[in-house]
């Protein structure tokens, strides 16, 4: 119930706004943002409640809904997704409060903002198909609004091609979630679109599974964005209003790797075993493309937006390691990418507003002006390219340390990702603020103001704890993780006799798959 | 079973049919009487039609079979018979302020409604050919005439010409498909020609298959579908806008009544052969409606285009033939009538008298300048495209379940590929009223009675898209 609550609060906040005169902008604003941050601060509750030694799902609900089709109400949170639903109410209230100075129509993107963050976080919440792909969908209105509306010069085309992009690929999961409800229907004899029950209990053939990955697999991998279908990010992002970017980066991006976390690893074990070369091939190739893309990028937003690409590629890398280290690597790097880019985003934002361009050779010299924004800007560099002491390292280093242990070559081009980001980065940041003040513009601006450093301060304590300390975080979800081993190996082992799939499950994995199965049992 | 019982007269279960033709005429007359003011006419044709609804309960041991076999009360004629009831009750209600504003000035309007929704009615409950034809050529003819009633204007009369001869020559082919079904079966009976292929007694082959393609043809006019769609947009565009959601909902539901019920109970036998043509028809069909609709400028046309489409997704249905293919038939057009009644409204609502506002550049800055109005297209725009948690969402889930059931995956990826096209253009209304500064002050009066019918479709866009529970129920049998 107080899953539901915090889901919808901003929801009904969003309803209450309608109600506030379009003049009052002013009260607009700050309900918008009490109301954020009203849910982030009781979403913290649910961190405290977490139980960190069970993978079972909490705070669940369960109620029926369309009982004639066996859809229910069904929510919860388990380790996987209890980070990633706290962090998208933190980012809302940051993109809120970092939205104050947006001009037009502040009521409806307020709203707009709100709406969104219910559907982010009903689809980390969601246990039922249908209301997965509902809160699925349902998030992609406001987004598309607050693109379409608020964005830059192109913003239309960048609005519609998000949302077509991210259409087809769920309409497609929406064939396969159909077919999974039939089939399970067949063999297991009940009508029920509960992912708990149908990753239980449904039994799939090689072929089946293929098919079914491949059509879930297009949904996330569009979403993630995975090498071929990322063209509508960097068109998305660079139009996107600052905040439009923050969220994306740091929340939708997300529900990409979420999704294949939730769906394809476990419900489809021996097509992801047999699709890996090919995921990780991928995943590979948009690291590499992503930092070199990246390193030719003149518009700052751009470039942030390109290394997205990049990093994101670690996160699928290390979701395909199969292995506990992988996985945690995964699970960190996405929360480190959440905010991470999303301050990037923000800083990026905050120079606009000041000098309405954002190409690199327009900048230069920015560090003796206003050092407050510079000392911000080269924590988040440094966060993004992974120095140790920041939250990036340790993702990063987790992730390679999971995927040198089985699939040695695609971690050894991999690496190769990390130095290319401190080439882009590094080399962005030293045009951008150190050289010599060449456009006289840039002498008169202003540094960082109070809200614009309330929004920026949360993500730089989060970079050094995660950095510093990433126990509190990695623990909630080390349980989460070992089940979802023990849901992949033996069905993989079991049901697949014969040469191949045994290659690549290594000693170290097996040893691991089956302390997993005695810590829960 | 006794194949020919002696012809009964049981005129209970014509009940629906009774109440309405009553009451119709009822209109006719009164329309004599009373004076240039016809909103009593409203009045007596809402009624007629409430209790129309409540006496298709007349019988309720569904199903009812009577006059000797070639009329039927079951779960679908039922259903469909409330659909059409909604879909005329919210015509007549758009029509009030359109008509008044337009000087739109017969009463005939009116009882032409409540004729056409006897037509509809007999279509959706005959069991036997002939009474199918008389359904069909009821519904036309009443179309034809309310197409073109605005008689000075002249797109409603072109409007009306193309719709009526395009209409008989597709008549006749569906007169000629019944000929040579029966011809080959030697009945009009839907379940005696069922009978007669299950037992192979049936004259040349050829001829059958003949008279299955030229009902496809023939059927399909009636519903837009490929190749027999291009009256569609030119008769949405020309009809007056109550008229065209009216067409677009009642008579069209009404024709795929029919189109099912012929196609499953008559023919199972036949199904490998209609189905590749069904097929073929329904795809190029989705196709034809989504590609057409991304082209056009005119919001009416782009609805009428966006119907064609629908057409293709409901035939899907027919070609699922199940039990649930037809509860998702009826939960379809039902959806469907909320949202295409209500984007109709707010179509009519921009109008004024003399400029109807039809291109999308009139709604430019529509979304800030009137919020709910905005909302309101917005919702009927996104569930016409299948967004959940809306009512199109689900219908669309309820069609594509009960065809990969049956097992049709090509058919409902090839479809849901189209879902995605469509999202294009209702988008890029969307992108008009939210994204594109207002070309002018819009002027827009609320006239109450079209808010009501706005505000009935987004009541059940959205309690169909959200809790759809109890009507489904009610949808399958």
């Amino acid at each position: 119930m107080f899953l539901t609550f915090l889901t919808f609060l901003p929801l009904v906040g969003a309803i209450a706004l309608a109600f506030i005169p379009k003049e009052e902008e002013g009260a607009i604003k700050q309900t918008a943002l009490a109301v954020a941050i009203a849910d982030f601060l009781l979403s913290l509750q649910l961190y405290a409640d977490f139980d960190t030694t069970t993978a079972a799902m909490q705070f669940t609900m369960d109620i029926p809904w369309i009982t004639d089709w066996g859809i229910s109400y069904h929510v919860g949170l388990d380790g996987i997704s209890l980070l990633l639903y706290i962090m998208t109410t933190m980012l809302t209230a940051i993109a809120i409060l970092a939205s104050f100075g947006v001009k037009k129509h502040v009521k409806e993107y307020m709203m707009a903002m709100l709406a969104l963050s219910t559907g982010m976080l009903g689809v980390f919440i969601s246990l039922d198909f249908f209301l997965f792909y509902v809160f699925w969908e349902f998030q992609l209105i406001p987004m598309y609004l607050i693109i379409g509306v608020w964005g830059g010069p192109r913003r239309i085309y960048a609005a519609v091609k998000f949302f077509i992009y991210t259409a087809v690929g769920s309409l497609l999961m929406l064939v396969a979630i159909i077919w999974m409800y039939f089939h399970f229907h067949e063999t297991v004899g009940v009508f029920t679109t509960d992912i708990m029950l149908i990753t239980q209990q449904i039994n799939l053939d090689m072929i089946e599974q293929k098919w079914l990955f491949c059509a879930f697999f297009l949904a996330f991998a569009i979403k993630v964005p995975m090498f071929p279908f990322h063209t509508w990010l960097p068109d998305a992002h660079v139009e996107a209003p600052t905040a439009g970017s923050v969220i994306l980066a740091g929340v939708l991006l997300k529900m990409g790797t979420y999704g294949f976390l939730r769906f394809n690893l476990p419900l489809f074990p021996l097509a992801s075993v047999e699709f890996l070369p090919y995921v990780c091939g991928l995943a590979v190739i948009g690291i590499v493309y992503g930092a070199l893309v990246a390193m030719m990028q003149e518009d700052l937003k751009k470039l942030v937006a390109y290394s997205s690409v990049s990093h994101l590629g670690f996160v699928m890398l290390g979701i395909f390691a199969f292995n506990h280290y992988g996985l945690q690597g995964a699970l960190l790097q996405n929360i480190n990418h959440g905010i991470t880019s999303g301050a990037l985003f923000l800083l990026v934002g905050m120079i606009y507003d000041r000098r309405h361009t954002r190409l690199i050779k327009d900048f230069g010299g920015l560090a003796k002006v206003i050092p407050v924004f510079t000392v911000c800007f080269m924590i988040m560099t440094l966060s993004s390219v992974g120095l140790p002491g920041t939250n990036g390292f340790i993702g990063e280093f987790l992730i390679l340390l999971g995927i040198f242990q089985n699939q040695m070559g695609f971690a050894i081009v991999a690496t190769s990702g990390v130095i290319f980001a401190a080439c882009y980065m590094l080399w962005m940041f030293q045009r951008v603020m150190f050289l010599e003040i060449k456009h006289p513009e840039n002498e008169k601006l202003t540094d960082m103001t109070p809200r614009e450093l309330c929004t920026m301060i949360p993500l730089i304590i989060f970079v050094f704890w995660i950095g510093f300390y990433p126990k509190p975080f990695t623990k909630t979800f080390d349980a989460s993780i070992e089940h979802l081993i023990t849901q992949v190996e033996p069905k993989k082992t079991h049901e697949s006799p014969g040469g191949h799939h045994a290659a690549v499950a290594t000693p170290v994995k097996m040893a691991k798959a089956e302390a997993g199965l005695h810590e829960t049992h | 079973m006794d194949l020919i019982p002696a012809p009964e007269v049981d005129l209970i279960s014509l009940a629906p049919v009774l109440v309405l033709s009553v009451f119709t005429m009822l209109v006719m007359l009164m329309d004599l009487f009373i004076g240039k003011n016809k909103s009593g006419l409203v009045f007596v044709s809402l009624t007629g039609l409430l209790m129309t609804a409540v006496s298709s309960f007349a019988k309720t041991d569904w199903p009812v079979h009577s006059f000797g076999g070639s009329f039927v009360v079951d779960h679908m004629s039922v259903f469909f018979t409330m659909i059409f009831c909604l879909s005329s009750a919210l015509a007549i209600l758009l029509s009030v302020d359109y008509n008044k504003r337009e000087k739109i000035r017969v009463g005939e309007y009116y009882s032409l409604i409540l004729f056409c929704t006897v037509g509809m009615i007999i279509l959706a409950s005959s069991t036997d050919l002939i009474m199918i034809f008389l359904g069909i050529e009821i519904v036309s003819l009443c179309l034809y005439v309310l197409a073109g009633i605005r008689r000075g204007d002249v797109r409603s009369s072109e409007a009306a010409l193309k719709y009526f001869l395009l209409g008989a020559f597709a008549t006749g082919f569906l007169l000629y498909g019944m000929t040579l079904l029966y011809g080959s079966t030697g009945t009009t009976k839907l379940a005696g020609i069922a009978e007669a292929i299950s037992s192979g007694q049936t004259g040349s082959q050829p001829l059958l298959t003949m008279g299955v393609i030229l009902l496809v043809l023939g059927f399909g006019f009636k519903v837009a579908s490929v190749p027999f769609h291009m009256w569609a947009p030119d008769v949405y565009q020309g009809a007056p806008t109550p008229v065209t959601a009216f067409m677009a909902v009642g008579p069209k539901a009404a024709a795929f009544a029919a189109f099912f019920r012929v196609f499953t109970e008559a023919m199972p036998g036949l199904a490998p052969s209609w189905e590749m043509v069904l097929s073929i028809v329904a795809v190029i069909t989705m196709f034809v409606g989504n590609l057409g609709a991304i082209m056009q400028t005119n919001i009416k046309r782009l609805l009428a285009y966006s119907s064609i489409s629908h057409a293709g997704y409901l035939l899907i249905a027919i070609i699922a033939k199940s039990s649930l293919a037809s509860s998702a038939l009826v939960f379809y057009m039902l959806a469907y009538a909320f949202m295409t009644f209500g984007a109709f409204g707010v179509v009519t609502l921009l109008g004024r008298e003399g400029k109807e506002n039809l291109e999308l550049k009139d709604y430019s800055g529509l979304g800030f300048q009137a919020p709910l109005l905005g909302l309101a297209m917005t919702i009927f725009l996104l569930s016409l495209g299948g967004l959940p948690p809306l009512a199109g969402f689900v219908a669309k889930f309820y069609i594509f379940q009960a065809a990969l059931k049956e097992g049709y995956v090509t058919l409902v990826v090839l479809a849901v590929l189209n879902s995605a096209i469509s999202f294009y253009y209702y988008l890029r209304v969307i992108v008009f009223m939210y994204m594109k500064e207002p070309e002018g002050e819009l002027q827009i009066s609320l006239t109450p009675i079209t808010l009501l019918v706005i505000i009935i479709g987004i009541l059940g866009t959205v309690e169909l898209g959200l809790f759809p529970g109890p009507v489904l129920s009610l949808a399958h049998p």
